[in-house]
């Protein structure tokens, strides 16, 4: 088979930060070629590399490109040449239509004046190629995320593409959107298209890939060819931490007492649109010490019962109990639940979490200021106690807690929403995707974490889209599916596939 | 199992960022106190030592003392996120008011200056309503404000000066601290006043600093930090000294210097600051948890709104007269005080101390250049190139690290 592409000895640093020491890499023409990796190891950066983003000389090492050394000065360079790069970060003008997003920068005109009409056809051939249905004249801002995706594939095969490289494409998508876009890069393999995807999802990668890099510290440490021999995620995931995973999970030996948290008859109308119920009527409990999951798929309702229930945070005509004790408590604002004991823990902590520009110990008691104030007067010799205390015990890495929370890792970061969190002393705390975009490591650090908080006799909710990690952490887990509750099993009752029958059973009703 | 040895990579460049960061910030108070005092040489060399004459220097507080006043709420509102457009309107208008009660219908100073002040917080009560409850952009809201208020200022005055008002309203604005002492050549009073703030300054800083090092932050050098101090009692003392000489001090540089000092304490000290700052840092992330964000955007507009009624009293104070005019424009000296001082226009960073430098660099541009006798066409341009200069150095900096 046919090389297209070749990286050697790719070495970028920052200042003093050597973000790549060493990275070499084989794509040969016409396969699928995953780049796997914990957060941090130098992916996007090798990417950035590739597409021309940091220009030529601003790194050492070679790129080997249909058997030319390339020196692409910008993104411009290496798109002319069919290498196209979709971001994590999805680049399109919401308020523009697809026509116009497809041919952004690179419009369909006769002296100056757009042809849209040719631009209308054009687009339609290629949406009728990544399989959407959509008029062109749609504003992105109406579609999905799945759908953008597809929009962003389209834009791709406008410009010719030779090599396409997606950076975490499945990230943000459910599983139906992720299976469409994966069936999409096959197919875009039969007619010869070459694509580079870097994911976390390593079901994904077994499925599609051909082969593989492995990144580790800036370098590469493995090359896996899938067609030549068996690749089983434990043996990415061995080669991405740099040792074997016997256990992914903590062993837990949980002490469950009586009910400690109910909800009863939760129902939340749409903030937009009044008709349309979000959530249907939901009861569920967890007990003292007991890990009570909530599968589901995304879009069936879960962070809106989350968020709906913390301090009425999303929806509208709000309906139901909670209750802690057996006693009704009052949630109708943030500050409330925390009061009554409720905590929640953000599916988004870049957005809804962190004060990104402030430090450690600043973020720490944000959620219980009282607890590091007299009188409205804060005493800083408290707040850098309590933030000490939590950065040890949680084992958060960082310079020290003066330490800004943006320049944090992800696992550290969450660590620092979940600091915040544990210094109101809740009863209850629910946790919402709480280790999305956290690397393998320290995963498991916030298992444990969790698991303690459990030990310690209060009940945690937690919201996940990965099912293992629900099998792996819960002793109940609930089963979502648009706004009901459609199944209840014992961790020890529960398999994947009795989670994904229960949701799609309900779904043909 | 312990996942200790995991090597992280980002823990390397986090400590980088954070060494860098200190220093940026540290450079930045340090660059805006040196700036201040290149201006400030600058202009005593180019106009043969007027600038720093006892009574120019008095004329440059009074002159100066409600931008820096203003400044403060300023502060708050756009540590917010927000801004407001309107405090140059309110000024006028509530010098309006204020001569309409004490000149036209004859009413005693103090009932009048809080009737005055009372109206201040409604304005900002209104204003904040808008923005914090109904979410309007504060561009919108107070740019309507700025309108309306000017307006409502032209009808109550007519479009005639009104004054004077009686000696002991005026007092506040152009008064001088009373001398205990009697001496005919020096105002002792004064300077130990400036001798006891620059020692009690002093002892505050060694005080945090102590603090700082005990839990183990890095500070800086200690050199750099004696430097600092050392500079600052010493520009205390001869500023209170040259005052001293003259009349003393102004009745208006101790409200200010009062004002400061509170605000100071506010937005550092206690959880109204925090929650100020976290909600300009990430509203999401404040009201999530716990935090009252449209409370605080209303608060901080009530404030300013206090802040503009009080500094269009001790304008129309010193002018002993409430003009159409009167307030026009301040709003771009003040804003342009809190982008000079450092705050961001995104909300949740700006602190107090680097404001007031701020604001004092456009005052003694304004008084150096008119003591020059440099049009107030050329007096623009100068401002806001130094305006975008500052912004563009903060820019350049923040990139860097």
């Amino acid at each position: 088979m046919e090389t297209i592409l070749e990286m050697r000895g790719i070495k970028k640093s920052f200042g003093h930060v050597q973000a790549l020491s060493h990275v070499d890499m084989v794509v040969k023409a016409g396969e699928i070629h995953a780049i796997c990796g914990e957060n941090g190891a130098g992916k996007s950066t090798l990417m950035k590399v590739l597409s021309g983003v940091y220009p030529h000389g601003s790194f050492d090492g070679q790129i080997l490109y249909q058997g030319e050394v390339q020196k692409f000065s910008n993104i411009h360079d290496s798109e002319q040449r069919g290498i196209i790069i979709i971001h994590q970060e999805l680049a399109l003008v919401p308020m523009l239509s697809i026509t116009e997003n497809i041919f952004l920068g690179n419009e369909q005109s006769k002296f100056g004046v757009i042809d849209w009409n040719s631009s209308y056809n054009k687009t339609k051939q290629m949406l009728a190629k990544v399989g959407l249905l959509d008029s062109p004249d749609t504003l992105i801002s109406d579609l999905g995320v799945g759908k953008q995706q597809l929009v962003e594939i389209a834009k791709a095969l406008s410009k010719q593409v030779k090599l396409l490289i997606l950076d975490e494409p499945t990230a943000s998508l459910n599983d139906n959107d992720s299976d469409r876009l994966l069936t999409l890069l096959l197919e875009l393999k039969s007619q010869g298209v070459t694509s580079i995807i870097i994911s976390h999802k390593l079901n994904e990668i077994s499925r599609v890939a051909d082969s593989i890099t492995i990144i580790r510290d800036g370098a590469s440490v493995d090359y896996l060819n899938c067609r030549t021999e068996e690749v089983s995620e434990d043996r990415i995931i061995k080669a991405m931490v740099g040792r074997d995973m016997e256990d992914r999970y903590p062993k837990r030996s949980p002490k469950i007492g009586e009910v400690l948290f109910e909800v009863k008859d939760w129902c939340v109308d749409h903030p937009n649109h009044a008709a349309r119920e979000v959530i249907k009527g939901i009861s569920l409990h967890a007990r003292k010490g007991e890990i009570v999951g909530i599968a589901g798929l995304m879009g069936s309702g879960r962070t809106e019962l989350a968020m709906s229930i913390f301090g009425k945070s999303y929806g509208k005509n709000i309906r139901g109990t909670v209750s802690i004790h057996g006693k009704a408590i009052d949630v109708s604002t943030v500050r409330k639940a925390i009061d009554n004991g409720l905590a929640y823990v953000t599916e988004d902590r870049k957005g809804y979490g962190l004060l990104l520009d402030e430090s450690i110990r600043k973020n720490t008691p944000l959620a219980n200021l009282s607890g590091i104030s007299n009188h409205l007067v804060t005493n800083e010799h408290q707040e850098t106690n309590i933030a000490k205390e939590f950065r040890n015990k949680l084992r958060i890495r960082s310079a020290d807690v003066e330490q800004h929370t943006g320049n944090l890792s992800g696992g550290n970061q969450q660590k620092v929403v979940i600091s915040k969190w544990l210094f109101t002393a809740p009863d209850v705390l629910i946790l919402d995707e709480p280790t999305r975009g956290v690397d393998v490591g320290a995963k498991y650090e916030i298992y444990t974490i969790i698991d303690q908080v459990a030990q310690e006799g209060k009940c945690i909710v937690m919201i996940s889209s990965e099912m293992p990690e629900l099998l792996g952490m819960c002793d109940r887990i609930y089963v979502m599916n648009e706004g009901k509750i459609v199944g209840e099993f014992l961790a020890k009752d529960a398999s994947q596939e009795a989670i994904m029958r229960s949701i799609m059973k309900n779904g043909e009703n | 199992m312990s996942n200790t040895d995991i090597s992280n990579p980002t823990i390397g460049s986090g400590s980088k960022k954070i060494n860098t960061n200190i220093l940026a910030h540290g450079l930045r108070e340090y660059g805006l106190l040196c700036a201040l005092l290149i201006i400030v040489v600058f202009f005593q060399i180019a106009t043969d030592n007027v600038l720093l004459q006892p009574l120019n220097l008095t004329n440059l507080i009074l002159q100066n003392g409600y931008i820096v006043i203003m400044a403060l709420g300023m502060l708050m509102v756009i540590v917010c996120g927000q801004i407001d457009l309107s405090v140059g309107s309110v000024v006028g208008f509530t010098g309006a008011m204020a001569a309409s009660l004490m000149v036209t219908h004859e009413m005693s100073f103090i009932p009048a200056m809080i009737l005055c002040i009372l109206a201040g917080a409604v304005i900002g009560a209104i204003q904040g309503y808008w923005v914090a409850y109904w979410a309007v952009p504060s561009f919108i809201v107070t740019l309507a404000g700025m309108l309306v208020f000017r307006g409502l200022t032209l009808i109550s005055l007519d479009g005639q000066s009104v004054g004077p008002f009686e000696d002991s309203f005026t007092i506040i604005s152009t008064g001088f601290i009373p001398d205990f002492f009697g001496l005919e050549s020096l105002h002792v009073t004064s300077l130990l006043l400036g001798i006891v703030v620059s020692v009690a300054f002093f002892v505050i800083e060694l005080h945090q600093r102590k603090q700082a090092v005990r839990h183990g932050i890095d500070n800086g050098s200690m050199t750099m930090f004696v430097v600092k101090n050392l500079v600052l009692s010493a520009v205390i003392i001869v500023f209170s000294y040259l005052l001293a000489s003259s009349r003393g001090m102004p009745t208006v540089l101790i409200i200010m210097g009062i004002l400061v000092a509170l605000y100071t304490f506010i937005m550092n000290r206690t959880t109204i600051g925090r929650r100020i700052y976290a909600v300009g840092g990430n509203a999401k992330a404040a009201k999530l948890s716990g935090i009252n964000t449209e409370r605080v955007i209303f608060f901080s507009f009530v404030n300013m709104g206090i802040l503009a009624a009080f500094a269009g009293l001790l304008f129309a104070a010193r002018l002993n007269s409430a003009t159409p005019s009167g307030g026009y424009g301040f709003e771009l000296d003040v804003i342009a005080a809190c982008f000079i001082g450092g705050a961001s226009a995104s909300g949740g960073v700006g602190k107090v101390f680097a404001v007031v430098i701020g604001a004092f660099i456009m005052g003694v541009m304004n008084n150096g250049m008119s003591i020059l006798g440099i049009g107030v066409d050329y007096q623009q341009v100068i401002k806001g190139l130094v305006l975008l200069g500052a912004v563009l150095i903060d820019v350049y900096t923040k990139n860097k690290a």
